[in-house]
């Protein structure tokens, strides 16, 4: 494992936005662990979540934003739930996420897929159509036959609809100006938990 | 009047960011200033003998020293003034440390404010007056509230000391938490074998008065003579013909109730002695429970009391003790386990605090010194113990460290290890806080020699599964999750202010912090004292403490006590208000709204009523003396000229400045 140099390699500007973007201390981790002892994926994960607060102490920007980790997180908020320091850790994710995608990395590509998916779909129908999803999906992913078997199933149990549903009264409509909204913002920095990625 | 100025650089404090040369040589041009110099520290011994010469040369008739706050060199400076033969109150401080240098990196503005703070400090010093101390009697008695070790061993050393004591405690018996120890730590000797000696001295001191069941209810008095209405719990028994023989615990009928001395873990009578211990060791009966008492039925015990002691219709007594001290020593209450439902806390039964664990290793506990698990009673082969339960946790409103739970924790484990041989134990802990004297070797000695397994990591949950509790926690030092399976799981309950700390704080006027906790006069210098003179802290009242801490305080608490009452006569602070008679209309205000009593309206021989302000009592607060609609009571050294001195002094500044 490399030596890190913890003044040269140290990125103030990213501990600075972290800090910035989630709203969060992060001076106020003292490493006690909870959160990954409470995670649901910490088996998944390539870096457990109390070292990747660890990191962002640092400034390691690099290893944080291309590690897998912050794709894997379900935000399930266990974290922020046992977090003795009061830190919303699963917020601290999310910006994460934000970031590594704004810097062009997306090391869980299926990840990605699957959220851009799910976004073409709301904005197109004004709610998901999860046929189409499941569709498109399958073709990005490269195993198009992977979650086959599931579709008999749930089409039984009326899970999968042939024709998207359309939301009722204006529904549609109040969708559509959320995306136009979000895609005429005029701040810079996208606030979190906007449809960017939508997590 | 011949008035001498010395303006201090405190080092650099205070001449890096003020013109101290410039402040004195304005000094000089204020009126009746005859003398005003500049010095490096002028509470050092040269400066003051500086200060005492020049008022004997230049026969000045008072003194301004511009420096620190008053409150950490007043007295030096008074003291000083007295030795050259002025009147200690005829001088005046301006403080240009706290009040200028620090606060400011201005130095033409700092200057200026300093030069208009001894301007303001000269003004009044010219209006002020020659003022005498009176002096009064002191009760050689001191009030001990809280009869835990910190108690019990102040007690015995004021005892010791010739004084009379009066300790009050809460409970039946004196003993407090250590009594309910099994072991103590770094030396894993018996607890109650060597607080027993001390609870039984304290029993038998013919010094020291026992108030059991008892509850300090108000306080009134001042330093030297303080009186203490103490409520005395009634017990149904009447101690003075109680022998403590036991015979009613062993036919009450009503058996249910849930032993608090054993932590709830046991079950226990209706009427009884809490531990073989006792002191003193006399039979109380437990009003909820009672079936006499509740239900009106029953009275074996009365029956059986072969002295006679059972009596139903005893009710609580309110007596006062005039004392010239006053000792708290309330110690502690635990924190309350329920809070973290992650933890199954009074879901699961074999997830018990520490202190009922403690309770389970006692040879005199429920089980009998054997560790069995509350849900079946079986011997339990894995315990894990998890620390910082309530402590450095500020999602829970505790952010700070209990001090002493990592020393108790390693204790246990060993404990454990000792009790079970084939037992495996585990400790998840954040960082090992072990700097007592051989603590860390204990520690050391957990791990080891008895194979304590130590993982440094946060639980984030317990659960049932297949008889086990799985305690799913992290090692962060591995990076990863970890789980052990425990047959009994201890929480390392950190420490809160005892119950009612803060109330009894408002009854002692001494503070208390965000948590409940009572705060010292000064937490270096000044660490048993409170900012109420004759009020006195010791043990974990003031904050988490170990049995040595605490024992040490209490007997520094002694040592003050004993310090101020070997004085037959204390001097009155003649600070205090004066009521001029000739001008007070009777009107009775002031008397409402002293906070102290120190006012009385005394009827003249025309039938008409004055205020008198009783010497002793009064305080100094100067309430009385804003509410007066015809100023007629004035704070002796803050009369209304000498703060208006003062004021017309910044006013004068204020026109210099704003005309230029």
């Amino acid at each position: 494992m490399q030596t890190i140099n913890l003044a040269a390699d140290c990125d103030q500007a990213f501990m600075d936005a972290v800090a910035r973007e989630s709203g969060q201390d992060l001076k106020s981790c003292y490493q006690c662990g909870n959160c990954t002892a409470g995670c649901a994926y910490s088996q998944d994960y390539d870096i457990p979540v109390h070292q990747i607060m660890r990191l962002v102490q640092l400034g390691q920007k690099e290893r944080v934003l291309s590690c897998r980790s912050i794709w894997l997180c379900a935000t399930c908020q266990a974290c922020t739930t046992r977090c003795p320091n009061n830190i919303e850790v699963a917020t601290v994710m999310d910006v994460l996420r934000h970031m590594a995608r704004r810097a062009g990395k997306a090391p869980e590509r299926l990840v990605k897929s699957f959220t851009d998916g799910f976004l073409a779909s709301v904005a197109r129908h004004g709610r998901v159509f999860e046929a189409g999803l499941a569709a498109v999906f399958a073709l990005k992913s490269g195993k198009p036959l992977q979650d086959a078997g599931l579709g008999p199933a749930m089409l039984t149990r009326g899970k999968l609809a042939f024709l998207p549903h359309q939301p009722g009264g204006r529904g549609k409509e109040e969708v559509a100006e959320i995306f136009a909204r979000f895609e005429n913002r005029t701040d810079a920095a996208p606030a979190k938990k906007t449809g960017e990625d939508a997590q | 009047m011949r008035i001498g100025v010395m303006v201090c650089h405190c080092g650099n404090n205070i001449a890096a960011t003020v013109d101290v040369e410039a402040v004195a040589a304005a000094a000089r041009e204020f009126p009746d200033v005859v003398y005003a110099t500049d010095h490096m520290y002028a509470c050092s011994d040269p400066g003051q003998k500086t200060l005492e010469q020049t008022i004997r040369d230049l026969k000045l008739d008072g003194v301004v020293v511009a420096s620190c706050s008053p409150r950490m060199h007043e007295l030096t400076f008074r003291r000083a003034v007295e030795r050259a033969g002025l009147n200690r109150y005829m001088f005046e401080m301006a403080n240009i440390r706290e009040h200028v240098a620090w606060i400011s990196l201005d130095r033409k503005r700092n200057t200026q404010k300093a030069t208009d703070l001894v301007r303001m400090a000269v003004e009044k010093l010219r209006v002020d007056r020659p003022l005498t101390a009176k002096s009064f009697d002191v009760q050689k008695r001191v009030l001990i509230v809280g009869g835990g070790v910190a108690g019990i061993q102040a007690a015995l050393d004021c005892a010791d000391g010739g004084l009379d004591v009066v300790l009050v405690e809460r409970k039946s018996s004196i003993g407090g938490i250590m009594s309910k120890l099994d072991k103590t730590f770094p030396t894993v000797d018996c607890s109650v074998c060597v607080l027993g000696p001390k609870m039984v001295d304290a029993g038998q001191n013919p010094r020291i008065t026992l108030h059991m069941l008892s509850e300090v209810e108000e306080v009134s008095g001042y330093v030297g003579n303080f009186e203490v209405k103490v409520r005395k719990h009634t017990t149904y028994v009447d101690w003075t013909k109680c022998t403590g023989c036991g015979a009613c615990e062993e036919k009450c009928p009503s058996r249910k109730v849930p032993d608090a001395f054993n932590e709830n873990v046991s079950l226990t009578t209706a009427i009884g002695i809490p531990f073989p211990q006792a002191t003193p060791k006399r039979a109380t009966i437990n009003a909820e429970h009672c079936l006499r008492l509740t239900k009106g039925k029953c009275g074996v015990c009365e029956k059986i009391c072969p002295t006679g002691a059972i009596d139903y219709d005893l009710k609580d007594e309110v007596v006062t003790e005039k004392v010239g001290a006053i000792i708290a020593a309330t110690g502690l209450n635990l924190f309350d386990h329920r809070k973290c439902g992650e933890y199954g806390a009074g879901r699961y039964p074999d997830v018990v605090t520490s202190l009922a664990y403690e309770r389970m290793l006692s040879a005199s506990g429920p089980t009998a010194g054997h560790i069995k698990r509350p849900s079946d009673g079986a011997e339990p082969k894995t315990v894990v113990f998890i620390a910082c339960v309530g402590s450095r946790d500020r999602s829970l409103g505790r952010p700070y460290c209990s001090n002493f739970c990592c020393m108790y924790t390693a204790k246990q484990a060993i404990l454990t290890r000792d009790h079970i041989p084939d037992s495996k134990a585990y400790v998840f802990y954040m960082d090992i806080r072990a700097n007592g004297k051989g603590y860390e070797e204990f520690v050391r000695r957990a791990q080891e020699e008895y194979g304590v397994e130590y993982v440094r990591g946060r639980v984030a949950q317990v659960y049932p599964k297949d008889g086990k509790l799985i305690v799913r926690g992290t090692d962060t030092l591995l990076g990863q999750q970890v789980e052990v399976p425990a047959d009994l799981v201890v929480l390392a309950v950190g420490v809160e202010a005892a119950k009612g700390a803060p109330e009894l704080a408002e009854k002692l006027r001494i503070s208390y912090d965000a948590y409940g906790f009572f705060m010292e006069s000064h937490p270096k210098l000044r660490p048993v004292e409170t900012n109420t003179v004759g009020v006195f802290l010791a043990g974990a009242c003031q904050g988490p403490k170990d049995i040595p801490a605490s024992v040490a305080q209490a007997s520094a608490a002694a040592g003050k006590v004993l310090a101020l009452l070997s004085k037959d006569k204390l001097e009155s602070d003649p600070q205090i208000a004066q009521v001029a008679t000739n001008r007070c209309i009777g009107c009775g205000k002031c008397e409402r709204t002293c906070p102290f009593g120190a006012i009385r309206m005394r009827e003249l021989r025309d039938g008409s009523k004055r205020a008198e302000v009783v010497e002793t009592v009064c305080q100094g607060c100067g309430i009385c003396s804003v509410t007066c609609p015809v100023r007629a009571i004035q704070l002796q050294h803050f009369t209304d000229s000498q703060l208006l001195a003062e004021v017309n002094a910044l006013c004068r500044i204020w026109d210099e400045t704003t005309e230029s």
